[in-house]
């Protein structure tokens, strides 16, 4: 059993290394100062922005500087708001061309409603987007085949959401989370519905390699405070996963060689 | 092609007011617990028996908001092309017949007030019209949007109702927006308040939202003008319009706006008086039933009622609007269609949502997304 040492534990992405394993996004906060402080506090290596919200002809955009200006993190730019797979290809291809570098969230939501992903022009989008040298991390429903689909399409990771965007009601989809960990070749990463530390935790104890928060801290009363909350319950799901933590409802006796040794 | 008209036949305005007045608080309660997207609890939400629940009405409403929408509103301004019109709407400075400084504005005067607005920050912008498709063509307006779709990141049209076709024209041109209002839904006081013109037919404006829909416009704002029939009623036909265009068109996101009317040039005094507190119940019933939707308060509020009713359930507001064409870079050229209660400046209007918690988000779409 491998011991857990959050010196050594490393996520590792498309060859790239991350301690953290708590991406943050830069969404729905009051102000840049409150989301300087989350970050701050969260201990991420990883922030996505919407490129519909930053003026990518505006160098000193406040938004896109809070997020490049950060040495300690990488800027993932997210393709939120594009309906079809030409929108959000087009849309990375723009943020390439103005410096954003080629890692992106790819989000195909066509509606406005519940941003849920559209699996099909994701798959397009992705296929796209990885032959044009794209490091591509699709968001997606919980869905464990187009999982295994965009992975073989060679994306960087998966990203299921756990219920839908800014809906704080947790791991609604448990069942198949489990299924694409339990199948993935690539990192799993439960994005959308996260809205408490606790399911933050149970996802790393399923065995996501990480999670993805926004609303949630973005909209508490205090945003820092539960950033920093949602790192230790992060870190503390990855270590019960690492610890041979013994499975749910298992209640059998202490040892099973009990009725062979009377 | 069934449309909105097919789905509201079968309400008669008389029996919905009188539905609506009759609502009880268990009514309200029931709306309050189960949520009210269908016409009992959009009744029960704009009834009187609701006004007596508006503490919790307003606290439910600001918590969906902050959850779905965070703590944002996005800002935009409106840009008014042309004040000719050739319609007599009774409520509107525009009126034909009113004796008002008239213009419509050249290629060069649009971009002059572009580089105004976007000057002051704005990268959200919506293009108004009178109607009057000899002033402003469907080609011309189709022209200005495309002028506008290189300098501002989201471009929304409020002018005269189109076809289909002139709609897609459009959202080809790069318009992501369309915003119109029914005005009134009851038919009486719609035709008594548009006795001539081309507004005056009721159905080919009531179904110009599902034509917009059809045309494939991302945002589509619709609301009566409060003040012309009673509010209540009103108010329920547009949460009805909402809901059936939100799953009819499920992929554009459907915003209501609160345009209330005081008196106009011409004499015009409104015949149903909304008072500020029917105002703030009606923004929190439409966010408890539309969770959703984009509400939008304009620059016709004053300061200090904007103030209150923002953090309520408001996404988007314009800041130091001019309803005349040619307003930002030249004041002088000709009149507006109605008369701006919050004049702040948009630099002011920042500093009073930051104040609130609330962080102004200037640019929330961009042109890349369109061809």
């Amino acid at each position: 059993m491998k011991s857990y040492d959050i010196k050594t534990d490393e996520l590792v992405i498309a060859g790239s290394a991350f301690r953290s394993r708590l991406f943050l996004g830069s969404g729905k906060f009051s102000s840049i100062a409150a989301m300087n402080s989350a970050i701050e506090e969260s201990g991420t290596e990883m922030v996505t922005v919407a490129l519909r919200r930053v003026d990518l002809e505006n160098p000193s955009d406040d938004l896109l500087s809070a997020v490049t200006g950060n040495k300690k993190i990488r800027l993932l730019p997210n393709t939120s708001g594009a309906r079809d797979a030409d929108e959000a290809v087009r849309l990375c291809r723009l943020a390439r061309e103005m410096g954003c570098g080629n890692w992106v969230k790819l989000e195909v939501t066509p509606d406005p409603r519940f941003l849920l992903p559209d699996p099909i022009e994701t798959l397009k989008a992705a296929e796209i987007l990885v032959k044009e040298g794209f490091t591509v991390l699709p968001y997606i429903n919980a869905d464990p085949i187009l999982a295994k689909r965009l992975e073989e399409a060679g994306c960087a990771t998966v990203m299921p959401l756990g219920s839908p965007i800014g809906s704080n009601r947790g791991l609604r989809t448990e069942d198949n989370l489990r299924i694409i960990i339990g199948m993935s070749n690539v990192p799993v990463v439960v994005d959308a519905g996260i809205g408490a530390p606790s399911q933050a935790a149970r996802a790393m104890e399923m065995g996501a390699d990480a999670v993805l928060v926004n609303t949630a801290i973005a909209t508490a009363g205090d945003p820092a405070s539960l950033a920093g909350a949602f790192r230790m319950a992060v870190e503390a799901g990855r270590r019960a996963m690492l610890s041979g933590m013994p499975p749910e409802g298992d209640a059998s006796a202490s040892s099973p060689l009990d009725g062979l040794l009377r | 092609m069934k449309t909105f008209l097919d789905s509201v036949k079968n309400y008669s305005w008389g029996a919905v007011s009188e539905r609506i007045l009759s609502s009880t608080e268990d009514d309200v309660l029931r709306a309050l617990r189960n949520g009210a997207a269908d016409a009992e609890g959009i009744r029960a939400l704009l009834s009187p028996a609701a006004g007596k629940y508006l503490d919790i009405m307003s606290a439910l409403s600001a918590k969906i908001t902050r959850a779905r929408f965070g703590n944002t509103v996005q800002l935009y301004a409106p840009l008014y092309i042309s004040n000719e019109c050739s319609n007599r709407c009774l409520y509107c400075g525009f009126n034909a017949d009113n004796d008002i400084k008239r213009v419509t504005l050249n290629e060069e005067q649009i971009r002059e007030e572009a580089r105004a607005l976007h000057e002051k920050g704005f990268r959200h912008v919506l293009l108004l019209t009178g109607e009057d498709t000899r002033a402003v063509p469907a080609g011309s307006l189709r022209d200005a949007v495309e002028a506008m779709h290189s300098v501002f990141a989201s471009v929304s049209i409020e002018v005269y109702p189109m076809d289909a076709e002139g709609y897609r024209s459009m959202t080809e041109s790069g318009a992501d927006g369309l915003t119109l209002y029914q005005e009134t839904y009851n038919r009486g006081t719609y035709s008594a308040m548009h006795p001539s013109g081309k507004k005056s037919d009721y159905e080919w404006r009531l179904d110009a939202p599902d034509r917009g829909g059809m045309a494939g416009f991302r945002r589509i704002g619709i609301g009566a003008l409060l003040g012309l029939s009673d509010w209540r009623t009103d108010s329920f036909f547009t949460a009805l319009h909402a809901l059936y265009l939100s799953k009819k068109y499920w992929k554009t996101q459907v915003l209501v706006s609160f345009p209330r009317i005081r008196n106009a040039p011409g004499g015009f005094s409104p015949p149903a008086e909304v008072a500020d507190r029917d105002l703030a119940q009606l923004i929190c019933a439409m966010r408890i039933i539309l969770p959703d939707a984009g509400l939008v308060l304009s620059t016709r509020e004053p300061a200090r009622l904007r103030d209150r009713l923002v953090p309520l359930g408001i996404t988007s507001m314009s800041a130091g609007s001019k309803t005349s064409p040619g307003g930002y870079s030249d004041t002088g050229l000709a009149d507006g269609q109605f008369s701006v209660e919050d004049t702040r400046s948009p630099e002011e209007i920042t500093a009073m949502l930051k104040k609130s918690g609330l962080d102004p988000v200037w640019k929330d779409w961009d042109r890349g997304f369109l061809h």
